[in-house]
């Protein structure tokens, strides 16, 4: 199988960015210095170019029944030009993505977007295609992923950026707002939505315009590597990676984001995730800092004390903000209490951990 | 891009370098190798007294993105840790052929020193 390529390749290569492949896609994964992206976004501003996210609408009398029975969240909360985060799930309740779920505003054609992560967009059409034909539902799923390319505009300058290259009023946005706005004479969505726990935007502009957008954002470039590094100080999950339908099958209980869930819906996966809640599950996703030294990975095993094995590490870094090291595993609902002493075992020397809450960054 | 390559040093394919003065060798990793890494954020050594094998993995440099083993460019004994490292990991991107170099090693066999690449093999394979 071939790679995908971002609208934007031929200029992060200029820009001399280092690539990698991503979910089918080949992604610029650091410009500069992680460190020096990650600093940019804390502190002011960086553009990310996640054009490898899917985008799917869904259109018709039906969208919203599909989407209610598709996704764990209750979508009748949106109104016209609101968003939430949410999980689509399968029978068993085994995530098999999380998304953000977009209710377009009114003067836009369509009736709702979602963006499945990486490489996962035809599977998300298809599926959402399957199920409207069995349910016999009146609706349109169409996949714009080579339509529209995604920049992500992330860090607490970025309010102001954005304003100077756009005539939308940025500022009276709220968080979780879509937007059609006009962006360097592109005619874009603009959404506060992102995935670094700071301030900005998601803006989809068209794939032959994303580089105008790109350029007239003028802040640090930043690739993937800073974006991982970011998410995981928010302990947000990755998907594929924090949970997987196959090599990390888990609930949104377990990946702890049951706040999506909402049982009062018809969802594919209800009936698996009834009665089970946060005290219902066997085993959670836990922050973990390490006090000795050395740098929890995905992969490391996580133990007791003792040396039990408890599970496994499922995203791990020196955090660039805090100087210390993080990560998330899976262990067995005893062990969560924040404060719990844990072993991380790193090249098989057991290093002292401690649980503790996400996010690690207050923000 | 192109790297610093000094003349003086001789080098591993996997990217140490070797200063030599008088049987002591002080070891690092080229300028090349820190710019693949990326911020280097760890660094795990032998002490002092431990002995090296040539060839023979002796630690690991760890960026935010990637964990590299390092390797004995040479056997000797330990007789030189740079600790400012523990602190200051940053200094093998700083300053690889300087403040950021690793060990300091009491050579066993100089003749060693013959096998490694020269810097202008070096260069031709990092190129």
């Amino acid at each position: 199988m071939s790679l995908r390529s971002p609208p934007l390749a031929d200029a992060h290569e200029a820009a001399g960015a280092r690539f990698t492949d991503f979910g089918g896609w080949e992604m610029p994964v650091e410009f500069d210095s992680i460190r020096t992206e990650h600093a940019a976004v804390r502190d002011s501003a960086g553009k990310f170019d996640v054009s490898h996210m899917g985008e799917i609408v869904v259109s018709g009398p039906d969208a919203t029944r599909l989407l209610q029975r598709l996704t764990t969240n209750d979508v009748t909360d949106l109104d016209p030009g609101e968003a939430h985060y949410s999980a689509i799930t399968r029978e068993d309740g085994v995530m098999l993505d999380d998304t953000v779920v977009y209710r377009l505003p009114a003067a836009v054609e369509g009736d709702y977007l979602f963006i499945p992560n990486a490489g996962h967009d035809e599977q998300m059409a298809d599926r959402w295609r399957e199920h409207t034909d069995e349910w016999g539902f009146d609706a349109t799923v169409d996949n714009r992923t080579t339509e529209y390319g995604l920049i992500a505009l992330q860090g607490p300058e970025t309010p102001d950026l954005l304003s100077n290259e756009t005539d939308a009023d940025i500022p009276a946005m709220g968080r979780f707002e879509i937007v059609a706005a006009g962006v360097a004479g592109a005619d874009c969505l603009v959404a506060t939505t992102g995935y670094t726990g700071e301030a900005g935007y998601e803006i989809l502009c068209p794939w032959d315009e994303v580089e105008s957008v790109w350029n007239a954002l003028d802040c640090q470039p930043c690739g993937l590597g800073a974006r991982d590094t970011l998410r995981l100080e928010m302990g947000f999950l990755l998907s594929g990676q924090d949970f997987d339908p196959e090599a990390e099958p888990r609930n949104p209980y377990e990946a702890g984001i049951g706040f999506v869930v909402d049982l009062d819906t018809e969802f594919v996966g209800r009936d698996a995730l009834e009665g089970v809640d946060v005290e219902g599950v066997d085993e959670k996703l836990v922050g973990l800092s390490l006090i000795d030294r050395g740098i929890p990975r995905a992969g490391y095993t996580v133990t007791t004390p003792d040396g039990e094995e408890l599970g496994t590490v499922t995203s791990g870094t020196m955090s660039p903000t805090l100087g210390d090291p993080i990560a998330l595993a899976y262990i067995p609902t005893d062990y969560t209490e924040p404060g719990t002493k844990l072993r991380v075992v790193v090249r098989d020397e057991p290093k002292k951990a401690r649980t503790r809450t996400t996010p690690f960054l207050d923000r | 891009m192109s790297f610093d390559v000094p003349d003086d040093l001789r080098y591993l394919d996997s990217h140490e370098w070797v200063r030599h003065e008088d049987g002591t060798a002080t070891i690092g990793i080229s300028e090349f190798a820190q710019d693949e890494l990326g911020d280097v954020v760890f660094v795990e050594l032998p002490g002092e007294d431990d002995e090296l094998a040539a060839g023979e993995d002796f630690g690991v440099v760890e960026s935010i993105k990637a964990v590299s083993d390092i390797y004995a460019p040479v056997s000797g004994t330990v007789v030189g840790v740079n600790d400012a490292l523990v602190d200051e990991p940053e200094l093998i991107n700083e300053d690889p052929y300087g403040e950021g170099w690793l060990l300091e090693v009491a050579l066993t066999d100089e003749g060693e020193l013959d096998d490694l690449l020269s810097a202008d093999e070096y260069r031709d394979q990092i190129a």
